[in-house]
């Protein structure tokens, strides 16, 4: 079936819905999602959106770009991250305008609390900037969209799974895929496609991430000729529950909660003597797994204990409710009477398909403009969040990059004629489900799946080094080589998930080897990518993005200056 | 140790009648049941038929009849059932089957819709830069609301819902309605409490708590539909008012 539209937004977490918001005031909008659009990822953020409205202490949106860029470890594009520090206020406003929840302080405004790697005074000491609700504020958030969305009449198409972008002309001109309950082919035809489709954390074998976050939108556009910006920098989330990788948000360190190792000891105090358990993420990852390597585990085991036993019942109820309640349904720990066991879990892509400030993608990585196609949120790289992104830095770039590619998408659409789609669309889309259904070779989906898992767990992770990055794309190109050889277990059409696994898997064999190949290249440590082989930050050398095109031979690489404005890149110590 | 689930099986398209299917996986006594259906999907029966993502109770994918009760497979673990007794899967009632645990979802996204009111979701004025000012307490108000994922697992569990009256709105709408008309930011609610003043509204609701047993997310979902009546009496046929309907 063919759709007509003016722009179709895939996926409808919170960068897709505040776009959908913006566009749909003048423009036909067909938001479209692989899952029910209320299961978005977006709604399992938890601890907040950061804003300098200063109300609870003297804030300025200068101090939240100099901790985004410092967290970044000056790897994120200044004129970006001024645009998300100076926007971050208006943005959260108009959410509580809309209606969003916020928890509230004493005087009736919206409440802040403290996060990591957020402070006054250009790293003086830790500010309360972070907007939230309880530790479900990514919920709330896209439920109100949501509502909005529903009142306005927004079209949402659910369980479609797009799997390419189609152009003509030189123009995007919309999406292909195929609708799960049965099989058959979605089209929808657009003069603007934004690519909201989140991250890919389910290439790890231990992910804050849900089974859906697969990396869709970064394959489409990389499968369309455009590169992907600093992938090597993936960020894993200090606290997720021991074995399970759910994540124990960093507001109930905020709230007071401390690490602890096997001796007892806060052993933050050590590796960050400032900020201590307040430390961007990268560096409490590396502090825990450095830990656990030196035998100060929890009884030399590989994970440590996150404390909030000091905290109140009514302190954990009010303000950390999702968290205890994760922890007694999955560990049958009160945790106002034990410490939660805790180890580094996968749960951001800092990288992603180039765009600029409009969130427009930019086709050859630098600046010129692939008309028509758009991408915000984790998919994309505009790059704010540089080598390592802050908490509550991400609903923010949700919000002020999504809104931005929503007002674009308008003008871009009432300035812009329709193109025709290229010939025989349906029938490529049905043959390619065909073909995939066909598969009848040795290899299983869950078997590559998990080798994949394993060996990016094991070699590209936290640490990294020239041999195990070499081992590494070896085994994702064998890996590849067995996708060759696929077979599914049965055939037919409808909800099969099988066959969306298979989809979803090369897509991520693919994005596998960009992360690989652009950790192997870069020959330094900055943010959350650690090379134990280069373990300094070297500005001369690497001050600077990757690009990673898909070309006949293989991959490609590419490189682009960070642009600097206000602060020059200086060493980072908390 | 192992699990044995017995699993509802229907193809509406292709079956004449459901039937079950038994497995038996290797699980250890922390996993979810949602891993261990992921364990049959994967290395036993790739057609079998689940909704799933987030995997820790956020999402709302996952809600299905598990021995009998709606829950969400990802919340559940193998110790908190029976050793050595099969667990039983099937999806959630009320709602069509599309295909063995898979079920149309669009009447359950359609009610939710329907409690907004024609104008939308209109709130007070507020300067354009400042937020709405709103108490501790205010905002406490409505704090149960907003943990609700949408799973449907109230609507399945009701009785009304299934069976006294369909075209009963169901608790999680309710609820949605409990949340805008409790939050002392929104423009008045009166059109939202017609609206649940229907027939098929708040009142078709029996008090049975069946949706606040099964909530996954413990609200107080029956304490809250109470509330929403109680309202309607006080705002829309206040004493001695006369009229019966309208304010």
């Amino acid at each position: 079936m063919i759709h007509e539209c003016d722009a179709a937004i895939i996926g409808a977490g919170i960068a897709g819905l505040t776009a959908a918001l913006a566009a749909s005031e003048t423009c036909n909008v067909a938001v479209i999602s692989k899952v029910y659009a209320s299961r978005s990822h977006s709604g399992a953020a938890q601890g907040g959106i950061a804003a300098a409205l200063g109300n609870e202490e003297e804030d300025h949106w200068e101090w939240h770009m100099f901790d985004t860029v410092k967290g970044s470890d000056y790897l994120a594009d200044q004129d970006i991250a001024e645009i998300l520090a100076r926007e971050a206020p208006p943005r959260v406003i108009e959410l509580e305008h809309l209606g969003v929840p916020f928890s509230r302080d004493s005087e009736g405004k919206i409440e802040q609390r403290l996060f990591g790697g957020h402070t006054r005074n250009f790293g003086e000491a830790p500010v309360r900037r972070a907007c939230y609700a309880s530790d479900r504020t990514g919920r709330v958030i896209m439920d109100t969209l949501y509502d909005h969305c529903l009142v306005r009449g927004v079209k949402i198409f659910n369980e479609v799974f797009v799997t390419s972008l189609l152009t003509s002309e030189g123009l995007c001109c919309g999406v292909s895929g195929y609708e799960l309950a049965t099989g058959e082919p979605m089209i929808f035809h657009a003069k603007a496609v934004l690519l909201a489709t989140g991250g890919c954390g389910r290439i790890f074998k231990t992910t804050s991430m849900s089974f859906a976050a697969t990396g869709d939108g970064f394959a489409l556009a990389f499968d369309a000729g455009v590169p992907l910006e600093d992938m090597e920098f993936v960020q894993f989330h200090p606290t997720g529950i021991y074995g399970l990788g759910i994540l124990v948000s960093e507001a109930a360190r905020a709230e007071g909660g401390v690490l602890r190792n096997g001796k007892g000891e806060r052993f933050m105090e050590r590796y960050a003597p400032l900020l201590k358990d307040l430390a961007p993420r990268d560096i409490i990852s590396r502090a825990i797994l450095t830990e656990i390597a030196e035998g100060r585990g929890i009884g030399g085991s590989d994970y440590v204990y996150l404390d909030l036993t000091h905290l109140s019942k009514e302190q954990l109820q009010l303000k950390l409710s999702e968290v205890t309640s994760f922890v007694r349904t999955y560990l049958g720990i009160d945790a106002s009477e034990s410490p939660i066991p805790v180890a580094p879990t996968c749960h951001y892509m800092m990288g992603g398909i180039p765009t600029d400030a409009q969130a427009r993608v930019l086709g050859d990585g630098k600046s010129a403009v692939l008309p028509g196609l758009y991408a915000a949120g984790e998919c994309a790289c505009v790059s704010v969040h540089g080598a390592n992104r802050l908490g509550t830095n991400s609903l923010v770039d949700l919000v002020v990059f999504g809104r931005r590619a929503g007002l674009d998408i308008a003008d871009y659409v009432s300035k812009n004629p329709s193109v025709p789609l290229p010939a025989d669309v349906e029938l490529k889309i049905s043959s390619r489900v065909d073909a995939l259904l066909a598969a009848d070779g040795k290899e299983h989906v869950a078997t590559i799946r998990e080798e994949m898992e394993k060996v990016m767990t094991r070699l590209c992770s936290v640490f990294r080094d020239k041999n195990g990055l070499e081992q590494a794309l070896n085994k994702v190109h064998e890996l590849q080589g067995k996708m060759a050889n696929l077979g599914l277990s049965h055939r037919e059409k409808r909800f099969n998930y099988e066959l969306e696994e298979s989809v979803e898997l090369n897509n991520m064999l693919k994005l596998s080897e960009v992360i690989v190949h652009s950790a192997l290249q870069r020959e330094e440590s900055r943010g959350a990518h650690y090379r134990n082989d280069f373990p300094e930050r070297n500005d001369e050398a690497w001050l600077k993005h990757t690009l990673v095109f898909h070309v006949a031979t293989g991959l490609e690489t590419l490189y682009k200056p960070v642009v600097v404005t206000r602060f020059e890149p200086k060493p980072r110590v908390y | 140790m192992y699990v044995k689930l017995k699993i509802f099986r229907f193809d509406p398209l292709i079956d004449k009648e459901p039937h079950y299917d038994t497995f038996v996986v290797e699980a250890d006594s922390t996993d979810r049941l949602l891993d261990c259906l992921n364990k049959v999907r994967w290395e036993q029966d790739g057609s079998l038929a689940y909704r799933m993502s987030c995997a820790h109770g956020i999402c709302g994918s996952d809600g299905m009849t598990i021995n009998g009760v709606s829950a969400l497979a990802c919340q559940k673990l193998v110790r908190d059932y029976e050793a050595d007794k099969e667990i039983l899967f099937e999806p959630l009632s009320v709602f069509p089957v599309v295909k063995d645990l898979v079920v149309d979802m669009d009447d359950f996204f359609a009610k939710e819709r329907s409690v907004h009111p024609s104008d939308g979701i209109v709130l007070t004025e507020a300067e354009e830069d400042k937020e709405h000012l709103q108490t501790i307490e205010q905002r406490s108000r409505f704090d149960d609301d907003i943990k609700c994922i949408m799973c449907a697992c109230c609507v399945s569990a009701c009785p009304v819902s299934q069976k006294e009256d369909p075209e009963y709105v169901g608790p999680a709408a309710i609820l949605r309605a409990h949340r805008y008309i409790f939050d002392s930011r929104m423009k008045d609610q009166f059109e939202r409490l017609q609206i649940m003043d229907k027939p098929h509204g708040a009142w078709s609701c029996k008090t049975y708590y069946r949706c606040t047993l099964v909530c996954p997310k413990a609200i107080q979902v029956t304490k809250h539909i109470l509330e929403v009546r109680r309202k309607i009496l006080d705002e829309l046929r206040p004493k001695n008012s006369g009229s019966t309907q309208h304010v």
